[in-house]
């Protein structure tokens, strides 16, 4: 047992204290948001919730069960975070592979070409213009245009660079070319790296938001972020032309609309959280 | 030494071959290893349409740009959409965006930057498993919710109406903090807190985990050298952990004046209106308003390479100077 000194007794017990209330600090709205979902009216609005629900019920849910623009946002999401992180790792795992490579012929030019675009961005108006002169103001448009992140290449490519050279020495000698290569030896070696960027991946397709609500033109093919903002933006006036007798407040909508859109976050992140917290470590940024 | 006379003398006039040799040994390479070749190409051809082929079109920022004639056949104007820029009928805007930028920017690194280092610390001080287990787990979900959600909660935390008040606005009513009738959102003095305080609840959690894996690398020998010299938790911190944490902060420092003109312009999108512009408007959403929402794309070019250029040459800057002091830089 470790002998601690004084000074050191009161900065361990203030750690155990502020890491704990930067925890719940953290999780309060998302809790809150749930409890005012499914509070009652009065006690909403007469401000009686502070954590926990009151007067419970599931009407919102139950109204938002029955709202097929939400559900078909929704579908439309899972589209664009599937199709979206496959195509963002398949152009990702390439590329990085390459780059692992010392063989190839100018790899520090290429590998400037990939770092030069997280410091250089041409903004907002050009890329507009090269995304509505290119057409990819549709479905698989906003699936192939967008998500590519230097930053998860350069962190695959020293994912694959740290995998040592005899073991692809011994396959080569064994007659495997560099599709192999990949397939069964690089990403079956690297789970921590490739888990981590199909995490960072997929947040971001499921957190799209700005190039989908300017460019998207089909309502059908709006993403739940859009849908969940356009709500936010109109609520208010779409609860004044509904009957007044709700059990409900016109928060709580928005609240179990807020908290739909974070359940599958909630579920799948802590289980790739023991890769992350490795793979999103520094060693990924120095080009 | 020979050896190497001959080669300089011999290269002038083998200059032409040589040149020949490189070429079609690089051919000889690119043929024998064709299958990397074949894997490195979706990655170039993506970003060559849609990183770099846009910085091409930055052009239309000296142009008199039409859409009908495109970005190559719209006539150029030289400096006269920069001039308009600075001088014209958006000028206040545009320098309001401007300063906005930097005070937002400067406000981030003053709150923001200590903050996820103070939590690191502290981290590493909780050695009960489970506690610090979920206790990181609460601090780094934030970071993995959309800016709608996020903006969503805020703006419903703090509203201040006449049927409902958000449990945010209640408590700093009853604190005294605001007045009975202030409706944050839509109070210009009100916007820049609202932001800043967002950004650390959201990255605070997050950013922690790179200082707190190079805290955890720090050697124990160190701390417990000093230990035996008598030495307190505040000079531990001053003596061993800070000089082992210093690589990864000057980096962090570096990528964060990087992004000084690349503040998160979604999250102010979805959180100003035309109240708050005063404080809350940032180059990117001038762009945004001037050049997508009045159509305006000449000028928010030139406002864009105008940020392009100044936020390449903040971190080209930052690196420098950081090589110059400390030997730790990004390139």
């Amino acid at each position: 047992m470790e002998r601690l000194n004084r000074s050191e007794k009161i900065f361990k017990v203030l750690s155990y204290l502020l890491v704990g209330a930067f925890g719940i600090i953290a999780l309060y709205p998302v809790v809150y948001a749930f409890s005012a979902s499914i509070s009652g009216k009065i006690a909403y609005e007469t401000g009686q919730i502070v954590l926990f629900p009151k007067d419970i019920n599931f009407e919102v849910y139950s109204l938002l069960y029955e709202d097929k623009g939400f559900w078909l946002s929704y579908i439309n999401t899972l589209f664009y975070t599937f199709f979206g992180t496959a195509w963002s790792m398949f152009i990702s795992i390439t590329g990085a592979y390459a780059l692992a490579k010392k063989k190839l012929l100018f790899r520090r030019h290429f590998n400037f070409l990939v770092v030069f675009t997280m410091w250089f961005v041409a903004g907002m108006i050009p890329q507009y213009l090269n995304y509505t002169s290119m057409g990819v103001a549709n479905r698989w448009g906003i699936v192939v245009a967008f998500g590519i992140q230097a930053y998860n290449i350069i962190l695959l490519r020293n994912t694959f660079e740290g995998i040592p050279t005899e073991i692809e020495e011994a396959a080569i000698v064994d007659g495997v070319k560099e599709f192999q290569l990949l397939s069964r030896i690089y990403i079956p070696m690297s789970k921590a790296g490739i888990a981590t960027v199909t995490l960072f991946y997929a947040t971001t397709r499921w957190n799209g938001y700005f190039w989908s609500r300017i460019l998207l033109t089909d309502p059908k093919e709006l993403p739940v972020q859009v849908y969940m903002r356009i709500l936010i933006e109109n609520y208010q006036a779409m609860f004044d032309d509904m009957p007044v007798n709700l059990s409900y407040a016109s928060d709580s909508y928005v609240y179990a609309i807020l908290v739909c859109s974070i359940v599958p976050v909630l579920l799948i992140y802590p289980q790739i959280q023991k890769y992350f917290a490795k793979g999103a470590n520094l060693g990924g940024v120095k080009g | 030494m020979g050896g190497v006379k001959t080669v300089k003398t011999n290269s002038q006039v083998m200059k032409q071959t040589s040149d020949e040799g490189t070429w079609s040994k690089h051919w000889h390479a690119v043929k024998k290893d064709w299958r990397l070749y074949v894997l490195l190409l979706p990655m170039v051809l993506w970003f060559a349409l849609w990183s770099y082929k846009p910085m091409g079109g930055l052009l239309i920022a000296f142009k008199n740009y039409d859409a009908a004639k495109g970005v190559l056949g719209s006539d150029f104007v030289g400096f006269s959409n920069f001039i308009t820029l600075m001088f014209g009928t958006y000028a206040t805007q545009f320098w309001t965006a401007f300063r906005n930028t930097f005070i937002i920017s400067l406000y981030g690194i003053i709150f923001g930057f200590p903050i996820p280092i103070l939590l690191a610390l502290l981290m590493s001080e909780v050695r009960h498993k489970a506690y610090s287990k979920v206790m990181q787990t609460f601090s780094y979900l934030p970071h993995f919710l959309s800016e709608v959600t996020i903006t969503g909660l805020v703006i419903t935390l703090v509203y201040n109406g006449e049927v409902s008040t958000g449990v945010i606005a209640e408590a700093l009513i009853s604190l005294g903090w605001i007045s009975e009738n202030a409706n944050i959102i839509q109070e210009a003095s009100y916007f820049r807190p609202i932001y800043i305080l967002t950004g650390i609840w959201k990255e605070a959690g997050y950013s922690s985990i790179v200082y707190f894996a190079a805290i955890m690398s720090i050697s124990p020998t160190l701390y417990e050298a000093l230990k035996m010299d008598g030495g307190n938790k505040l000079q531990e911190i001053r003596y061993v952990t800070f000089p082992g944490m210093a690589p990864t902060l000057i980096i962090m420092i570096i990528l964060r004046i990087g992004k000084i003109l690349s503040i998160g312009y979604e999250r102010i999108i979805l959180l100003y209106n035309a109240n708050t512009y005063s404080s809350a408007d940032v180059l990117s959403t001038f762009v945004y308003r001037i050049g997508l929402e009045r159509g305006n794309q000449a000028l928010g070019a030139s406002a864009d390479l105008f940020n392009a250029i100044i936020a390449f040459a903040l971190v080209i800057g930052a690196n420098y100077i950081s090589r110059q002091i400390s030997e730790t830089s990004l390139w």
